[in-house]
């Protein structure tokens, strides 16, 4: 009797459940225009996108944020907030005529005092230190209509359009006083919020000027935890993640389609040309000597990746070198000659700094303990937080060695070469070679194209011979998105272009 | 009488399980299979056989001579952790026990703001600031693993220290010092010892839970922590991993606290 009593209500309680859950599936259906995507760090730096420095950041911000010009997929330079321009002979005045009806998230219409007031405050004309040091060329930032900026430079430069169109160029309005905290840009999303550690919201800007995007709220999340990433995937608290590791790849169920592209960054072991024993340029060949690259790449990247040897990558193919691959061949006795011509006998100490969000590059380090010891060189690992990171190993260059993936802030040589003259204020390995300082000063003034590009193919060279770092690899890059999204896109350069995916069907 | 039995076979049992562990740990100082650094592209992931019983993990890394390094390497920071706690702990005790007084407030207030905090959250703290590795973790959890000692013996103390044979051997005219560590500190023995055992166990688990939090033992060094969460990352793919480490922990966790609730007994 008891357990009939019990059985109507068990049937209630179905029911009602079955109700509940096809509401569940109606709502889903229509907030589906909603993706959240994984990435590994939070955007501590800044908001700005003169003051962003970190890739990571960087790649977030070209959703919100867009120059004169841009970046496509394809590698050119088209047109954003410019709707084009024109060149003065010798390069040295450009005038960009500005689209009409490009408006700001915040509604007002961008004026050329904004676009002026941009590229001034990014070039480090109003106070601030410009991150992009071509800038330094800029003699004058002058309106000539409403609708027409012009950029006088003090000697002609061809990649100055590559320069404007990178992150770090953006424009944004001039009465935003606070450009680190509000972000407000031109971009197909706008910032709605940012939760340190935690996330930070976009949502699609409706009045935006060209192509719109489909996906209506974006959420980036961040995956402060490597070891979670694929858990987080499968359980569907994010619908994709940029640069997944093969093995996360290899635990992705059916659910998700996985982009494989190269991540356009220098992977190396960078080295403090000032510290101890890493002031030797023979001590420095014989860590090339003595990384096996090939086999890294088996152990720790299931053969994945290019193998590179300077600061340059395949992709940008113009300046890129495979010769150089060939500098250094693994070789022990080799490296273990050099050592003792050096005086290190007995081998010495490193310290490998890692950031521990960044598992590829744990792993990396992890390879590169085991290969070390074969040459009598006593690696260790520190893992530090990315903020250490960032303020111990970057800025204050307080480190021995680090594994890093170094990308371009731009689609030029330069972006990836100009960080190794003495001078450079990000010159974190410290690298001082006064011929590199000379042929980079002959590289950029040059008008001749040819030129240049034979001068930057010198300077990977230098690179390459003075072991300035032990190159390792452009990374192979996976990207998993959920079915339920398409159309992701590779950039030649560290970008997500959330605008472009759309829902599929 | 009974009671007394079923309680000797937690002792031996205990006994056992935790002579097993540390002979195997201890073992691994001198021998392991393999060196647990050591990889090999060849055997990534390679499943269980004879060449590894444990099978190898995503470096090809032998799981078992990781295992046997690793538990090395846990209890060794488990054993140093209560060794500074217990050491500094009694010390604390000792001192506001007999004497009380202001030393007693002062300390004693002091403990118990280290209390307030959950011991992994101050544990962390210490570790941001003093950075990663072994030797700071053990710094880290034996500071935060003082106060409980030092309550224990402190309260052991104002205990016996009215005790008629503390009064006659100050009649006797003994120092302080003698009466404290010579007549008193060897009666609050038994309590130290099974709280000793129980302290063990939680630093066991937070060496494990700081290493899978990534800010304790470094790579490419294994300890049972740092094992599981490498393994998290490959759960699917290879789940024994997960497993032989996490048994691990269980085993030595399970016969450190049989142990000390056999000794409680005796």
């Amino acid at each position: 009797m008891r357990r009939k009593h019990g059985f109507i209500p068990l049937l209630t309680v179905l029911a009602s459940l079955a109700i509940a859950l096809g509401g569940c599936q109606g709502d889903k259906a229509a907030e589906s225009s909603k993706i959240v995507v994984g990435i590994a760090q939070d955007l501590e730096d800044s908001l700005d996108p003169h003051k962003a420095v970190a890739a990571g950041t960087k790649e977030v911000l070209f959703n919100i944020y867009e120059g004169l010009l841009k970046p496509a997929p394809d590698g050119n330079i088209i047109p954003a907030v410019a709707e084009s321009y024109e060149v003065s002979e010798d390069g040295t005045r450009y005038s960009f005529r500005l689209r009409n009806g490009v408006k700001f998230h915040n509604g007002e219409p961008v004026t050329a005092e904004d676009v002026k007031y941009s590229i001034e405050k990014s070039a480090g004309m109003t106070g601030d230190e410009s991150l992009i040091p071509a800038f330094s060329l800029i003699k004058s930032v002058d309106i000539e209509d409403p609708s027409t900026v012009v950029i006088t430079l003090s000697e002609g430069n061809l990649e100055f359009p590559a320069y404007l169109a990178s992150a770090n160029a953006a424009v944004i309005p001039a009465s935003n006083a606070s450009p680190d905290t509000i972000p407000i840009g031109t971009g197909p999303y706008q910032c709605v919020s940012r939760s340190p550690q935690e996330n930070l919201v976009m949502k699609r800007f409706d009045d935006y000027w060209g192509e719109k995007a489909y996906i209506e709220d974006v959420t980036f999340k961040i995956e402060a935890n490597a070891d979670s990433v694929v858990m987080d995937l499968l359980g569907g608290s994010i619908d994709m993640f940029p640069r997944l590791t093969t093995s996360q790849v290899s635990q992705l169920s059916e659910d998700f389609t996985v982009y494989e592209g190269t991540m356009n960054l220098v992977q190396a072991l960078y080295l403090n040309n000032e510290y101890g024993p890493l002031k030797d340029v023979r001590v420095r060949q014989a860590l090339c000597y003595g990384t096996d690259i090939d086999g890294l790449l088996k152990l720790a990247f299931d053969g994945k990746g290019v193998p590179i040897g300077s600061s340059m990558f395949p992709s940008f193919g113009k300046y890129y070198m495979d010769e150089l691959n060939d500098v250094y061949t693994y070789d022990v006795e080799k490296a273990k000659e050099l050592l003792k011509e050096a005086g290190y006998e007995n081998g010495f100490d490193l310290k490998i700094t890692v950031p521990s969000n960044y598992q590829p590059h744990v792993d990396t380090a992890q390879v590169l303990v085991e290969q070390y010891k074969k040459i009598g060189v006593n690696a260790s690992i520190d893992l530090v937080e990315w903020n250490s990171w960032l303020s111990d190993v970057y800025t204050n260059r307080d480190f021995e060695s680090t594994v890093i993936g170094v990308d371009a802030s731009n689609m030029t040589a330069r972006a990836l070469l100009e960080r190794f003259c003495s001078d450079a204020g990000n010159n974190f390995i410290n690298f001082n070679d006064a011929r590199y300082d000379e042929t980079f000063k002959k590289a950029i003034t040059t008008a001749d194209d040819e030129e240049s590009t034979a001068l930057y193919k010198e300077l990977e060279r230098i690179l390459a011979e003075d072991a300035a770092n032990v190159y390792l690899q452009d990374m192979a890059e996976f990207v998993a998105l959920n079915r339920k999204f398409t159309g992701y896109e590779f950039y030649p350069m560290y970008i997500q272009d959330i605008a472009r995916l759309r829902l599929s069907e | 009488m009974k009671r007394k039995r079923l309680l000797n076979h937690k002792l031996i049992a205990g006994a056992v399980i935790t002579a097993f562990v540390v002979l195997v740990s201890a073992a691994g100082f001198f021998y392991t299979p393999y060196d647990p650094n050591m990889m090999d592209a060849a055997s990534k992931f390679a499943g269980i056989s004879l060449k590894h019983p444990l099978g190898c993990d995503n470096f090809g890394r032998d799981i078992l001579s990781r295992i046997i390094s690793g538990s090395g390497t846990t209890l060794v920071i488990a054993f140093c952790t209560v060794l500074i706690g217990s050491v500094g702990g009694m010390l604390a005790g000792a001192v506001t026990g007999y004497f009380g007084g202001a030393a007693d407030e002062i300390i004693m207030r002091f403990n118990d703001a280290v209390l307030a905090f959950p011991s992994i959250l101050l544990a962390l703290v210490f570790i941001s600031v003093i950075g990663s590795g072994k030797y700071k973790v053990i710094l880290a959890l034996g500071i935060v693993f003082i106060p409980s000692f030092a309550r224990l013996v402190r309260a052991e103390f104002i205990k016996c220290r009215s005790m008629d044979y503390v009064s006659s051997a100050k009649l006797m005219g003994a120092s302080d010092l003698r009466i404290m560590f010579v007549h008193i500190l060897p009666n609050t023995m038994k309590v130290m010892l099974s709280s000793v055992a129980i302290g063990f166990n939680n630093a066991v688990l937070a060496e494990a839970g700081m290493s899978f939090l990534g800010i304790g033992v470094v790579p490419p060094d294994s300890s049972l922590g740092r094992m599981l969460s490498e393994a998290q990352a490959f759960i699917f793919v290879k789940p024994s991993y997960a497993i032989f480490s996490g048994a691990m922990i269980v085993l030595m966790i399970l016969g450190f606290s049989m142990l000390s609730e056999g000794l409680e007994a005796l």
